[in-house]
Formats: C-alpha cells, structure tokens, sequence
C-alpha cells in the first residue's frame, strides 16, 4: 500500500471527527431543554440559585468561550460530569463500553462469516432450493424489527423451553464454586442477546454477498478459471469470493453506526450493561454530558471503522494502491 | 485424423422469451498446424460455437446436438473430470477482448503458473519459471510477473494472455477477438506474434472475429457464419475471391482494406436477425437483395461449390 494513500486517509478521518466535534457540541445547544432544569429537579429554587448554578456551570459566558473550555477539556480526557450517574463522564461509559463489545463484536464475526457462507452458497446455487431458502431467511429476518425478534426469542428460548437466561450480564447473587463456572454463567447470559443481534445483521451480509458474487461469476476471467481446467470449489474459493468480499468491507464498516442503533434496542430488551443501554437511561435521564460522550464516542468509533475499512480495502485490492 | 472436428453442433439459450438458437448445425475443422477463421457479424453464434467446444457455456445453455471431436475422440461424452484435464492441457481460449480475462486480484504470473501446477504438475517455484520464460517469449518484461492486470497495458494483458494459453503447450488454441480493442500496431504485433508461435509448435489455432484484415493476414481457411449457421466456408483464397455467398460477398465489398477495422454490422444494411425466431427459409433473405421466393421459404444446405469450398445458397455463384 503507498504511504501517500494511507495519509491521505488518515487526514480525511481526522478531518472529519474534527467536523464532528463541532457539530455534536453545537447539537447540544439546540436541542429543546434546558440543562439546568434537569440538574435542578427543584421547581422552588430561588433566581439567585438559578443564577449561581448557571455563574458554576459558566453557561453566562459567551458561546466560543464555552466552546473552547469544551475543546479543552476534550483533550484532556474531561468529558464533564454525568447528571444521572454523577461521575465522570469517561469513567461511566468505561465501565459499559467492555460488554458491548463483547455482544457487539461477537454478533458482527457470526453475522459476517455466517452471512457470507449463505451468500456463497446461495449464488452458487442460484434458483435452487438453498437459495430460495437463504433469500427467504435473509428478507424475513432482514424485516424483522429488532426488539420484537429479541422478544420472539426470549419467548422461546427462555420461556417455553428454560434454556437460557433473559436479563443482565450474570445471574444476580448468584456464587461461583470457580471462575469457570463464572465464565459459564456469562456465556449462557451472553447467547440470546449476541444471537438477536446478528440475526439482524445476516441477511444483509448474505443479501450482498449473493448479489456481488453472481455479478463476479458472470465475469470473464472466471470464465477463463473453468477453461483452465479448475474445479468449482477451486474457482470460487481463489478467483470468485476474493473479488467479493470487497463490497463486504465497506458494507461492513458503514454498518457500524446502524449496529448501534440495534445494539440499544437488543441491550434494553435483555437489560444488557452495555453503551447502547446507557444511551437510553441518559436519554430518557436528560444526562446532558453523558449523551453527548456516547455520541463522541459513537462517531469516532464509526470513522476509525470506516478508515479501517479504507486500509484493509487498499490492503486487499491491488487496484487502490495507485 | 483431423485435429479437431465439429460436426452438426447445435447450442441453444433458455431464456424468458424463449430458446435462441445461438449455434444451429454448425460443422467445421481444423487441422494440424492451421489456423481456422471464423467470422461474422456480432451475435451470430461465434463465441458460443468457441464456448460450446471446451463446453463452457453458461447454465442457460445447453448442447443440444452434435460432437465435437479432439483427435477422434468425443469431448461431450467425457466425464466431467476427464473434460476438466483436457481443458487447456489441449484446448485454450482467449475470450473476447481479453480486457476482462485476467483476475485483477490476483497477480499475473501466478494466474499463469497457477495452470501449470494443476496440469503439468510443477512445484510453485518451476512453475514461476516456466511462467518467465512464457513472458520473455510474448516480449513482456519478467520482472512484471508479479505485477497485477491493473498495471499491464491493452496490449500487454493481451499478450499475456497468450502467454497463458500457450502455458501447457496445447494442440488447439481459440482466440474469440483476441486483437478488438486494440490499436492497429498492437493488433498486428499480436498476430505475428501468433503465426510465428502456431509455426513453431504446430498446433491449430482457431481465430474468431468480425475484422476480415485478420482474416487475410494469417488464416488458411475461413468459415463465414451468419445467424448461427455456417453460410460458406472453404480455402481464404476462395471466400476472399471466388465467394458463392451473397453474404460473403457483402462482407468483401464492405470490407474498405488490408489495415482497415471497420465493423462489418455497420457496413451491411439491415439489422441481423433475432435468434429467438429465425427468418424462414434461408436466414439471410430479408437483407439479401437477390432473394426470390424460393429463399423466403425453403432453407438452402451447404453445398460443395468447388475444392473443399462449401456455401449454403440456392443460386450459389450465379446471383451476381
Ligand atoms: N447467456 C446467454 N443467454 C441467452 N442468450 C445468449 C447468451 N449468450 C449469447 N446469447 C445469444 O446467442 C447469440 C450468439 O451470441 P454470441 O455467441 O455471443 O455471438 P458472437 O460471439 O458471434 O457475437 C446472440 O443472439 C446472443 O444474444
Ligand atoms: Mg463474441
């Protein structure tokens, strides 16, 4: 890969969390609400209280002031304080950040391997059963809406059958004769909402694993792969697939921002202690801060994928590298 | 024995509207150390006659007739696995334009010597030799075999190409329009390059196109074909001068000079027929101007007009 290519990247991203530090503290300031309201549930205060806390607050200060404490503080690792938790903002969403990507990450591998192995076979087998059954799974699950799929398979899996857990990360007050048996617990915690997820992810990834890779076999060096003499596997595992997974990356890191709008329905319905959980508590709390860090967070994470998706693009097609 | 023989092959498509009947009945040969021209406006059936040989047609597709004989034996009733050791061990094929022939992730020389570790069972490092010296005789630099098709020129990709289907020495090499798309230089580096090679090793080479300058450059026989039948074919000889076919003979008159490229569908009134239903009787009547009612409803068969010189006209020769 040229170097040039890789700066050149690298700035845009940097160009655009840049971008996106502006726009998500100026969102904050339009959003209908007062911040004080939220801090001060007391409907009693005096003025002169109001004003102290707002003197405290500095919200008398002009707005490239505010601005410029933000930016600071930013970089000093100073979220600001979160209302709800009454903590550093930093530090609570560092408690919740490990298990979603545990679920997260976890589901996204399943989805993508999964999704890419029925994509595979279902172009492979185009018009036949598989992939009409492939197509089929792909467009209902596709469809389905995430919080009610998490509800069909806690009904299931839970309810009817008393197979699996429905709540939190672990069992509460639960102890544990060993760290195995801890780590059981977890995992046994840990299946539905990781299998809610990436139900929701599949069929997309094996939708346009199937589209792409019909379009490559119709191409004529795959052609010329079967009159060299070569098996099918062989021509769809060396010369078919590789040219389609390329879309896939992209797909795969555009995705990310969409993932966390389904990781906070899964991680409400399952009472998972993720990120996507936390939104919705700040959200429904008014946690001014705290919000505004996920969102920060959220939006650099969904960049950094994005420029991870540009290299490991740039990596895979010779083309890019130009 | 000859080198390769098709004989009344016929190749149909399945498709919504209907079957096309890309190849209906085609039969020709090709013999040792020659090289066979097939032509013809576009969508007359020459990549599918070309296809349909190594049967490597589309799952659309189907022969449904036919054999197709490689030194007296029956490529259509192999086995799957026995055709797959005859493809490209005996017969190449260089697909239309070539542009889109090459892999454009994977690198050049290891497309090449990746057929050289399955057929003639190289390690990777012999077959990386074999694949330089393969590059060194279609004059491309070797240092480039590890380079990807973004990165070779038109001509280059097509040469190498060339390059890949001499790999295995095979007895047959098809070229479906292998020198389109090329400028005029290239197009004739490339042919040379072809004749010097087919005389070296002897083996036949079938050259599929619609620019008749090719064909006179390099070919001993040409088979004219027109909406998937073969209307004459015979010696390059004849079809250029003594040709019995109102077709041929529009295609020569069309046909401006040796260096000239021009496209025979722009050169010929009227539009090729539609596959799906083909004209009755003689295919080419509503665009021939000698037709009568005779050719609007009985189908002519091809004929012996002269030494190994066969045309499918009812007034063969004396239409003009
Ligand atoms: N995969 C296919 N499905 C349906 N029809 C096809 C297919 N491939 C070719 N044909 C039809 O077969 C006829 C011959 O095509 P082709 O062999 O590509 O012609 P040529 O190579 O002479 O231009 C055309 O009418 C074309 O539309
Ligand atoms: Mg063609």
């Amino acid at each position: 890969m040229k170097r040039s290519y890789v700066i050149k990247k690298v700035l845009q991203a940097l160009l655009t969390i840049a971008a996106i530090l502006i726009f998500n503290y100026f969102l904050f300031r339009i959003m209908p609400g007062d911040p004080l309201q939220s801090v001060m549930r007391n409907p009693k205060a005096t003025p002169e209280a109001v004003e102290r806390l707002k003197a405290l607050y500095g919200l008398n200060d002009p707005w490239y002031l505010q601005f410029w404490i933000y930016i600071k503080h930013l970089f000093q690792g100073d979220l600001g304080m979160s209302f709800l938790y009454k903590k550093p903002v930093y530090e609570v969403i560092g408690t919740r950040l490990l298990p979603t990507i545990l679920m997260v990450g976890l589901a996204e591998v399943l989805a993508i391997i999964s999704g890419i192995i029925m994509g595979i076979m279902a172009a492979v087998r185009r018009g036949k059963s598989v992939d009409v059954a492939s197509l089929s799974f792909s467009l209902i699950t596709y469809a389905m809406p995430t919080f009610w799929l998490g509800i069909i398979l806690v009904s299931i899996f839970s309810v009817s059958l008393h197979l699996l857990p429905t709540t939190g990360l672990l069992t509460p007050g639960q102890t544990y004769s060993s760290t195995f048996a801890m780590l059981a617990d977890g995992i046994r915690h840990l299946i539905l909402p990781t299998l809610t997820m990436s139900l929701v992810l599949i069929g997309e990834y094996a939708l346009l694993m199937r589209n792409t890779l019909i379009d490559v076999l119709t191409e004529d060096y795959i052609t010329t792969a079967y009159a060299k003499g070569f098996k099918e596997d062989y021509v769809i595992k060396k010369h078919a697939v590789p040219n389609a997974t390329l879309p896939m990356i992209t797909i795969i890191a555009m995705n990310l921002g969409l993932v966390i709008g389904g990781a906070i329905q899964v991680e409400t319905i399952f009472s998972w202690p993720g990120i996507g959980r936390l939104m919705y508590d700040a959200l429904t709390a008014r946690d001014y801060p705290l919000l505004q860090g996920i969102f920060l967070m959220i939006t650099v994470c969904v960049i950094i994928a994005n420029l991870l998706a540009d290299l490991t693009y740039g990596y895979l097609d010779p083309r890019v590298k130009q | 024995m000859e080198l390769l023989e098709v004989r009344n092959l016929k190749t149909y498509f399945k498709t919504q509207k209907g079957m096309v009947k890309a190849v209906d009945d085609v039969s020709c040969s090709l013999s040792y150390g020659k090289v066979l021209g097939l032509v013809g406006e576009s969508g007359c059936g020459k990549t599918t006659t070309a296809l349909s040989i190594a049967n490597l047609l589309p799952p659309e597709g189907r022969i449904v007739g036919g054999e197709v004989l490689l030194e007296g034996e029956d490529l259509m009733g192999l086995s799957a696995g026995k055709l797959r050791k005859k493809r490209w061990k005996e017969v190449s094929i260089v697909f239309q334009g070539a542009m889109n022939a090459l892999n454009p992730v994977m690198k050049v020389g290891l497309q090449i010597a990746e057929v050289l570790m399955l057929h003639d069972k190289l390690t990777y490092e012999q077959a990386m030799i074999r694949t330089k010296e393969l590059f060194k005789l279609v004059e491309i630099d070797e240092e480039r075999v590890n380079q990807y098709p973004h990165e070779f020129s038109g001509g280059m990709k097509q040469r190498a190409m060339i390059a890949m289907a001499l790999a295995c020495n095979p007895k047959i090499i098809i070229g479906d329009e292998p020198t389109t798309a090329l400028d005029v230089m290239v197009q004739a580096q490339i042919l040379n390059l072809l004749e010097k090679l087919k005389n070296e090793i002897n083996m036949g080479l079938i050259l599929i196109t619609h620019d008749l300058s090719v064909l006179g450059e390099i070919c001993d026989d040409v088979a004219v074909m027109y909406a998937g039948k073969i209307v004459e074919k015979g010696k390059v000889e004849d079809i250029f001068e003594n040709h019995q076919h109102p077709y041929t003979y529009k295609l020569m008159n069309a046909f401006p000079n040796i260096y000239g490229e021009r496209k025979l569908s722009d050169s010929i009134p009227g539009n090729p027929p539609n596959l799906l239903e083909p004209p009755s009787g003689c295919r080419f009547h509503p665009r021939c101007e000698f037709a009568d009612e005779r050719c609007k409803t009985k189908e002519p068969m091809l004929a012996e007009v002269g030494h190994r010189h066969f045309a499918a006209c009812h007034y063969g020769g004396v239409f003009k």
